[in-house]
């Protein structure tokens, strides 16, 4: 197929997004857009964790980290000064941000980029580490960022949190986050400075012998992949308009590590997938909660069996399907027409020729 | 700072060590031979005092009896969890198997907060253990001498196991090479499953002191000392067990330290540990006792 057909179907898609997008925030009720949103938000989170991790082979276990910093940049940003004021009750806030009001999409670019200066930061020494190490030492981070974020009430409101965001966030903003992040991702993953990533992910010494800048390209991924987290930190934020530090504790980070496997490590569209998939199930196990009857049988309501039944589905799926639901099966127009062109080619050619 | 303060949170610092001592060995020992993070250990590690709790209180057992059931207990669900979840991922690809211990992490903590529930229990201890010893002027609760004395007991037969018995042999030669072992004609799966009991049991020692030291249960309970232990795993060299206990000790004491000589920052104490954890992994990154293995191309 010709590139140029390839860049229509993409427009194509788009504009089917768009007017898909447009009657799911007309037509359906909260709680399915919110469910919706936190799906776009986490596949927004997972492309970008799949980036460090899944294309550039670095153990990263530090986005809950970047996301707190984002979701405190924008809800800093978009709140209206005279409510900071109240809010505050703890300390009062500091200057910078007693006055400083942007709206909300400047509010999302700037959390990115406080996220990936921190990025910056933590990389520089900690991404010399090999596996394991790196991970929890990205772990630690991310809890020193979540602890200090605990610790100075005169900018972030302590454990109290802050509450009251201006819920901006809907499916306009999150998908079209997500896409744009994909777009990024995908971009940079078919230039030169992908292929070096994976050579990294490959054999680090190998890519080192043939000329790759170890630090450079690691820190560089790192980087972005932390700009994205904290941009759907923001989204984050303005969706539940409240946080706390306790929201990015180390099992959010899990979380997202759990989209990114589930959906087979270095596969944009399964992480997609099972972003919506991962906040699907969770909400469509609800009912289990609220008791019910299997014929004469009484089952009361038991508060926490939805989170049980969805861990031990979480144990099924990974035991059953060892690398993730696409196993790294990436979308691509020219395999969609081929997955086609098989289905129909079988069908005419039943008796059993077809090659 | 008076002396006697010093003394005072040295001990402390002790008893809270030996603790994290306890249950880094877990850690180290499953990362020693099958290279996987086991973050179910903390839940392994919340179970036992809630055992302990149930069969106090609904059984009326006596204490030796219900503390030793309640390790034998937790024991068999550490080897449980090794057999559901990570056996059949021997030959999956590392992430696969790390994905699965956060999902019996998830699991055993949830199921805790369905059989349990969520709300926090408080631990009644027999007033043996909460007696006061006074030396001078520094007071020290007789658990903080039951959590030394009982962990240096099982300290040193977990030594002896590893460094004296067939099966600690075992052990040893499937930490270097899992291959070679089953050729060897060392039962693997086995061998697997006994360092789990061993772990999971010196947890659920772990756990049953802590709760005696913080009489209070709640299902989430394990994350944090879970966090900390495997920190001290790290920082003492993982796969080293000898490494974990000298990381244990070194954990528990600059944290009672750093909050006793800067209270001002006690809000802290956890960024102190990670910093602690990060300073170490980036100048000696196997860790004080770890061994450095060169990379080969």
């Amino acid at each position: 197929m010709k590139k140029q057909n390839e860049k229509i179907f993409t427009i194509l898609a788009l504009i089917v997004l768009g007017v898909l997008v447009y009657l799911a925030e007309n037509n359906l009720d909260a709680y399915k857009l919110r469910i919706l949103n936190l799906g776009a938000i986490y596949a927004t989170l997972g492309v970008s964790l799949n980036l460090i991790y899944g294309f550039t082979g670095q153990f990263s276990l530090g986005h809950a980290g970047f996301m707190a910093i984002g979701a405190y940049v924008t809800a800093l940003l978009v709140l209206p000064p005279y409510y900071k004021e109240m809010i505050f009750i703890l300390e009062p806030l500091v200057w910078p941000f007693t006055v400083m009001h942007t709206p909300f999409i400047v509010a999302l670019f700037l959390s990115g980029l406080f996220a990936a200066i921190a990025a910056l930061l933590i990389g520089l020494p900690v991404l010399r580490l090999k596996g394991d190490y790196l991970g929890i030492a990205t772990l630690g981070f991310a809890e020193i960022i979540r602890i200090i974020a605990n610790n100075i009430p005169q900018v972030t409101n302590g454990a109290l949190g802050i509450k009251g965001i201006p819920e901006f966030t809907n499916l306009w903003w999150t998908i079209g986050v997500a896409v744009f992040t994909i777009y990024i991702i995908k971009g940079l993953i078919s230039s030169s400075y992908g292929r070096a990533l994976m050579a990294i992910r490959e054999n680090e010494i190998a890519a080192e012998v043939i000329g790759v800048n170890l630090t450079y390209h690691k820190v560089m991924s790192f980087t972005i992949s932390a700009f994205f987290a904290g941009v759907a930190g923001g989204l984050f934020a303005c969706l539940l308009t409240t946080i706390d530090p306790k929201a990015f504790m180390f099992v959010m980070t899990f979380n997202i590590l759990i989209v990114v496997v589930l959906g087979g490590l270095g596969s944009i569209t399964g992480t997609v997938l099972a972003a919506f998939l991962f906040n699907y199930s969770l909400e469509y196990l609800r009912p289990i909660e609220a008791g019910f009857n299997i014929g004469p049988i009484i089952i009361p309501a038991i508060p926490g069996l939805r989170m049980v039944t969805f861990s031990a589905l979480l144990l099924i799926v990974i035991l059953y399907k060892q690398k993730g639901l696409l196993g790294g099966v990436e979308f691509s127009w020219k395999g969609l027409f081929r997955f086609i062109h098989k289905i129909f080619s079988n069908e005419k050619s039943s008796e059993g020729s077809s090659k | 700072m008076s002396l006697h303060l010093v003394l005072q949170n040295l001990a402390n610092g002790l008893s809270l060590g030996s603790l994290y001592a306890l249950i880094a060995i877990g850690y180290t020992m499953v990362y020693g031979i099958l290279r996987l993070i086991n973050f179910a250990h903390g839940e392994i590690f919340m179970l036992a005092p809630y055992f302990l709790f149930y069969g106090l209180l609904i059984f009326h057992l006596p204490w030796w009896a219900s503390i030793i059931a309640a390790i034998a207990l937790t024991a068999v669900t550490g080897m449980l969890s090794e057999r559901i979840a990570y056996r059949p991922l021997r030959d999956a690809p590392r992430i696969s198997v790390l994905i699965s211990a956060i999902g019996v992490s998830f699991f055993l903590q949830n199921l805790a907060i369905v059989i349990f529930t969520g709300i926090p229990k408080s631990f009644h201890r027999p007033t043996f253990f909460t007696r006061l010893f006074q030396f001078g002027e520094i007071r020290i609760q007789s658990t903080l001498f039951a959590s030394v004395i009982v962990s240096s007991i099982f300290l040193t037969l977990l030594i002896y196991i590893v460094y004296r018995t067939k099966t600690g042999l075992a052990m040893r030669s499937i930490s270097v090479d899992i291959e070679t072992s089953r050729l060897m004609a060392v039962n693997v799966d086995k061998t697997i499953s006994i360092t789990f009991a061993i772990g999971s049991a010196l947890a659920a020692v772990g756990g049953i002191l802590w709760a005696l030291r913080f009489p209070q249960l709640f299902p989430l309970m394990g994350m944090m000392p879970g966090l900390k232990a495997f920190i001290a795993a790290v920082v003492g060299g993982i796969g080293n067990i000898p490494g974990a206990m000298l990381g244990g000790l070194l954990l528990g004491m600059s944290e009672i330290l750093f909050v006793a000589f800067l209270p001002a920052l006690s809000g802290y104490r956890d960024a102190f540990i990670f910093a602690i954890l990060i300073l170490i992994l980036l100048l000696k990154p196997d860790g004080i006792l770890g061994k450095n293995v060169q990379e080969k191309v």
